[in-house]
């Protein structure tokens, strides 16, 4: 699903310089969870950002508010994340300036960065994120996907990067309809455990984010406790000497 | 899982920036290589970009220092429009509007830092792509990859402005002698509320690490004080 894979492009046109077109990431952040619960919509996502496979910043905040009513978490390059971040400011002090009662839900916010996401996919020019964009407003539960090239689709669990690989399949056999916010957290955190485990990229700080009709939660960073003590672990090699 | 992701171009350099109570630290080697000739042994990467917020340069020298003028050119309007002393985060965030919307064409990291009335010492972090992250203290260049575990180690909150200064000359030091893009004297600007402190430690003032051995002038002094005894060789 993540286009990270598609990395280099061949220049069909002469010279680079006069053609804006990003190449590849540089400073990425690895999966976001989500899933429908009972009151709204919980989030997970670590606070890592990788340089190439160093795990370089480990404080980055990947998971924000966007107005009243929407939570964005993103996956992918740190840069455009910022500057969609900046974009929906912008989006949201219009929508105030209206001063007409009214604000942007999550479908709206969803679907103005689907528009966004896909013109530069377009312009050969993608903004390289994955973004998750959950929400409550008026009682009704929303959670959304747009990839960097525009696909976008809602569902009620969903995950970018590796978490579509680990955590999806995970989810798909877990997730069912008014999960309280306990049984929401633990499942979330079962993913994140997995990813933990086996996402090269992922590191031990994340957080959790909650929106309900009453707003937008961001917990602290916090980790997890891992598990290694299967006897297997221990000498896996014994009787086997030289495999792995 | 083949992740192409074509891991960034390493930057000869190595640079640095740390907060103290008080202010902060910036420290840089001096060393500009074309290729592996060594152009300028005593370059100046720390460079100013107000009275109170200068900018650690890494990566390709003609970019940084464009990016660096051009904030300048433009921090020197603002202050003037705003009528006091400009902000470390405007600072930052005037580098990283030109970081970003280029981003095909530069390929330099940075770091600001400064002093102002507002927030104290700051330091920020803009690497390859534009990326703008506040932090307690950041490493650059090529040479900051020996010292992503020293600096885990050795990093701790609340430092006296001895403490980080030093921190940052030993740290400066070690990557020199372990990355061959970095060299020559380390430099060191303070800033606080006090004002700006520009420190210069030459390269045959620094400490020695593993397998460095102490200068002499000639062989014939090492001869000379030891026992009059024939050459083994």
């Amino acid at each position: 699903m993540d286009s990270n894979q598609a990395a280099k492009q061949h220049s069909l046109v002469g010279s680079e310089a006069d053609s804006q077109r990003t190449l590849y990431p540089y400073v990425t952040g690895t999966s976001v969870v989500a899933l429908k619960y009972k009151d709204g919509i919980l989030m997970a996502a670590d606070m890592g950002g990788s340089y190439g496979s160093t795990l370089r910043y480990k404080s980055v905040e990947r998971l924000k508010a966007v107005g009243k009513h929407s939570l964005l978490g993103a996956s992918g390059e740190i840069s455009d994340f910022q500057e969609i971040l900046r974009y929906l400011d912008e989006l949201i002090l219009y929508d105030n300036m209206w001063d007409d009662g009214n604000s942007f839900g999550p479908k709206e916010v969803h679907s103005y960065l689907t528009r966004v996401m896909y013109n530069r996919r377009n312009k050969f020019d993608p903004l390289w994120n994955s973004l998750v964009l959950g929400g409550v407003k008026n009682g009704q539960k929303y959670l959304g996907m747009v990839s960097m090239i525009g696909v976008n689709f809602e569902d009620n669990h969903v995950a970018t990067g590796f978490g579509n690989h680990l955590a999806r399949p995970l989810l798909r056999d877990e997730w069912h309809e008014n999960l309280s916010f306990e049984d929401g957290v633990k499942l979330l955190e079962k993913c994140m455990r997995v990813l933990l485990y086996r996402d090269r990229s992922a590191i031990n700080k994340l957080q959790i984010a909650k929106i309900t009709e009453e707003g937008v939660t961001i917990s602290p960073p916090y980790a997890l406790k891992t598990f290694w003590g299967f006897s297997a672990f221990e000498n896996p090699t014994v009787g086997a000497e030289g495999s792995w | 899982m083949d992740l192409d992701l074509s891991a960034p171009h390493s930057m000869g350099t190595t640079i640095i920036g740390v907060t103290y109570n008080g202010g902060v630290v910036l420290g840089a080697d001096s060393r500009t290589s074309t290729g592996v000739y060594v152009a300028n042994r005593a370059s100046d990467k720390i460079t100013q970009l107000t009275d109170n917020v200068y900018v650690c340069r890494s990566g390709s020298a003609a970019d940084s220092q464009i990016v660096s003028d051009y904030v300048r050119y433009f921090l020197h309007q603002h202050t003037i429009q705003l009528g006091q002393p400009a902000t470390v985060k405007v600072s930052a965030n005037l580098v990283r509007l030109l970081s970003y919307s280029n981003k095909n064409m530069l390929q330099t990291g940075l770091i600001v830092g400064g002093w102002d009335k507002y927030e104290g010492g700051k330091i920020y972090g803009i690497p390859l792509g534009g990326t703008i992250i506040e932090q307690p203290f950041a490493i650059g260049g090529s040479g900051s990859s020996y010292l992503y575990g020293f600096f885990d180690q050795a990093w701790k909150e609340g430092m006296t402005k001895d403490e980080a200064e030093q921190l940052v000359v030993k740290a400066v030091s070690l990557a020199i002698a372990r990355d061959g893009a970095s060299g020559g004297v380390v430099r060191t600007v303070i800033i606080n509320s006090e004002g700006v402190t520009r420190n210069f430690y030459p390269g045959d003032k620094l400490p020695l690490w593993h397998e460095e051995l102490e200068p002499h002038n000639s062989l014939l002094d090492i001869l000379n004080t030891s026992s009059p005894e024939p050459m083994n060789i």
